[in-house]
């Protein structure tokens, strides 16, 4: 199997913060792997790195064999590269076909046509992408009056328009209710193997139930690259997510039960108003 | 008969707008009507030197003029979001290169109107590709920056431009080796070639290029993520509106006793022109169209009987569509057609940002549209949701 995509010592710093530290990754073609990490290990930084919309400070990034490290955020996208943004980021003016067909049309019909025309097979792939994400029925709902699930549903056809050999999402299931979020799972279990599949996601029932393989990243580094029952019972694994949730502590002293998932939201909402909760944000 | 162009006058413009057909928001349908309106607004303008006096004629014509400048500059402003403040520069490039061209070399029909287009289209070229690079307020500085600078060299540069006293002396354009005298076969003149530029920015406008220039102005980053060169995108919808700027300009020196002078290309034209896509409402192409025949009329029919106050009724207007028509007069007249019910006063506070099922798309280039930072419900099922690098916009989430 070749490595779709290939990262060699990739690095990003900002001043003396090194956000993504050394990064070694393969990933092979056709896999469904996942980032996962807690707060501050670099999962948004090193995808923006993959993308191309952050440039790297060190390292390379290869996709299927050709370095891409020095080309914009755009070649990368016409190299098969898509991506679903972790706040839904869409053309709130235009409804939910024009949205994939603005993606569709860039890469199957010709964009750059500057008279009226139709284009039937970008509406046929438009259709087709809508019916697979399930919002056929709201095809011609502007995006503003889509609900936030409804969005982040239209954020993975807007990505698959793209025709792309490789899709990274990140924290798709963010905001979705348990339905919701099941009903991505299904969709991204049922998309094609060819197309490889990078996912960073918080919400560990979906990243076990996707991925075949996890890595775990930690401020900065990668801490393991395993199958998700290797991740599940890996002591460092425990350790780093346990440990940045006590470090949250030390900063919000007031702050209760400590191991206690349903603790620690709680504890996030107390230091909001509080001045030191700067302080908590920077770790 | 003095009484009759001030309908028509605002009608001229219309048929722009009509050719326009639905506007760019292009979540409204398209009226059934919208086709023989705009037929029939075609005609009712054909029509007008058969019946109206020379005098208004030669106005109605300027109107058309100053509208195709204002749907040009919508391009920009409405479609791709690039509120520009120079572009009356592209205009007095097309006006002085169709004079300078008719003057010196030849007349001949086509031939000033496409010089005029070439050169604008040249210059946007090269401006452009400085100005599409900035962003916001920079670009409107940029583009100011960059009309004053033509403005200068059209002054300084006497010996070729008349300097302040104007490029006169422009000869009647030609057809088929007639030089046009009458009013109203020049009229037809700039109608044929108005209509003609229209249906260029409304078919760009429409086209799959067009809606990748609203993208951009929708969402920028996304464009690029999607695999789309904004720049490239927001040079070519540039250069397109300096060539159709330059072809009105080509028109307003094709006029009988044709006088071009650097206020033609200076900064009060780039502000009415931006001011008239205002009050039209941007995005639409045909509102700034009404728009630009509204400027006109108030500043040069009505404006000499005000001693001189037009300037100061524009203002007013500007104020009231301002704060009365978010959509400007397009906005009005789709709100009406589409929900039966409300009168136009209803429609006119600001739609509420939340956006109801069928609010009106905000098209407007003035305002940004912004990406929703409100998602609803967010962190439900997540093991870090005191994350707070992940989701900026929504700290405020509670849970318990």
């Amino acid at each position: 199997m070749s490595a779709l995509l290939e990262l060699r010592g990739v690095g990003r710093s900002f001043g003396a913060l090194k956000a993504v530290d050394g990064v070694d990754l393969d990933i092979e073609s056709g896999a469904r792997h996942a980032l996962i990490g807690p707060n501050g290990a670099g999962k948004s930084t090193l995808f923006r790195l993959i993308s191309g919309e952050m440039a790297v400070t060190s390292g390379t990034v290869t996709l299927s064999g050709d370095e891409v490290t020095k080309l914009s955020q755009v070649r990368r996208a016409r190299r098969g590269l898509a991506q679903t943004m972790q706040h839904s980021s869409l053309f709130l003016t235009q409804t939910a076909a024009q949205n994939v067909a603005l993606a569709a049309q860039r890469h199957r019909g010709s964009a750059r046509w500057l008279l009226p025309r139709r284009q039937r097979d970008v509406d046929d792939r438009v259709t087709d992408l809508l019916d697979a994400v399930g919002l056929s029925e709201r095809a011609q709902v502007p995006v503003s009056s889509l609900s936030h699930g409804e969005r982040r549903q239209l954020e993975i056809a807007v990505a698959l328009a793209c025709e792309p050999r490789l899709l990274l999402m990140d924290e798709p299931a963010a905001g979705m209710s348990l339905a919701e979020s099941g009903r991505l799972t299904e969709l991204v279990l049922a998309l094609p193997r060819d197309i490889t599949v990078i996912i960073v996601e918080h919400d560990l029932d979906v990243v076990f139930a996707l991925a075949e393989r996890v890595t775990v990243l930690h401020l900065g580094q990668v801490l393991l690259t395993g199958s998700p029952d290797e991740v599940r019972g890996s002591a460092a694994v425990q350790e780093a997510y346990l440990g940045s949730s006590t470090r949250g502590e030390l900063f919000a002293p007031a702050a209760s039960t400590p191991h206690s998932p349903q603790g620690r939201p709680k504890a996030n909402v107390s230091t909001q108003g509080r001045p030191e909760s700067s302080l908590g944000d920077a770790s | 008969m003095s009484v009759e162009p001030a309908p028509s006058a605002v009608d001229a413009p219309s048929a722009a707008a009509t050719g326009t057909g639905a506007p760019s928001g292009s979540t409204r349908r398209r009226l059934p009507l919208t086709g023989l309106t705009a037929l029939a607004v075609l005609i009712l303008l054909a029509a007008v030197p058969l019946f109206v006096a020379p005098f208004q004629t030669s106005m109605l014509a300027r109107m058309l003029i100053f509208a195709l400048l204002a749907v040009s500059l919508d391009l920009l402003v409405g479609v791709t979001g690039l509120p520009s403040l120079g572009h009356a520069a592209y205009f007095g490039v097309g006006a002085y290169t169709a004079g300078l061209v008719a003057k010196y070399w030849t007349a001949a029909a086509p031939v000033p109107l496409l010089a005029a287009v070439g050169v604008a289209a040249f210059a946007a070229t090269a401006t452009g590709w400085l100005a599409v690079r900035s962003h916001g307020v920079f670009f409107l500085m940029l583009t100011l920056a960059i009309g004053e600078l033509i403005q200068q060299l059209a002054e300084s540069w006497s010996g070729v431009t008349g300097g302040d006293n104007g490029l006169s002396g422009i000869p009647a354009v030609e057809v088929a080796g007639q030089p046009l005298t009458l009013v109203g076969y020049v009229y037809w003149y700039v109608l044929v070639f108005a209509v003609l530029g229209f249906a260029m920015i409304w078919a760009v406008s429409r086209s799959p290029f067009g809606a990748a220039l609203r993208g951009i102005r929708d969402n920028e980053p996304r464009m690029r993520s999607l695999g789309y060169s904004p720049f490239r995108y927001k040079l070519a919808g540039f250069v397109i509106a300096g060539a159709v700027a330059g072809l009105a300009g080509g028109l307003l020196a094709s006029q009988q006793f044709a006088l071009v002078t650097p206020a033609d290309l200076g900064f009060t034209t780039s502000a009415l022109a931006l001011l008239a896509v205002a009050v039209g409402g941007a995005g639409s192409l045909w509102g700034p169209a009404i728009g630009a025949a509204l400027v006109v009329l108030i500043r040069d029919v009505y404006g000499p009987d005000l001693d001189g106050h037009g300037t100061l009724v524009l203002g007013a207007v500007f104020i009231v569509a301002v704060y009365l028509l978010r959509n400007g007069i397009a906005g009005l007249a789709t709100t009406r057609f589409r929900r039966r019910g409300p009168p136009p006063s209803d429609a006119a506070p600001p739609p509420d940002p939340t956006q109801g099922a069928t609010g009106a798309p905000v098209s407007g280039g003035f305002r940004q549209n912004r990406q929703d930072g409100r998602q609803a419900g967010e962190s439900s099922q997540r093991l870090d949701s005191d994350d707070p690098s992940s989701d900026p916009p929504n700290p405020g989430v509670k849970r318990s």
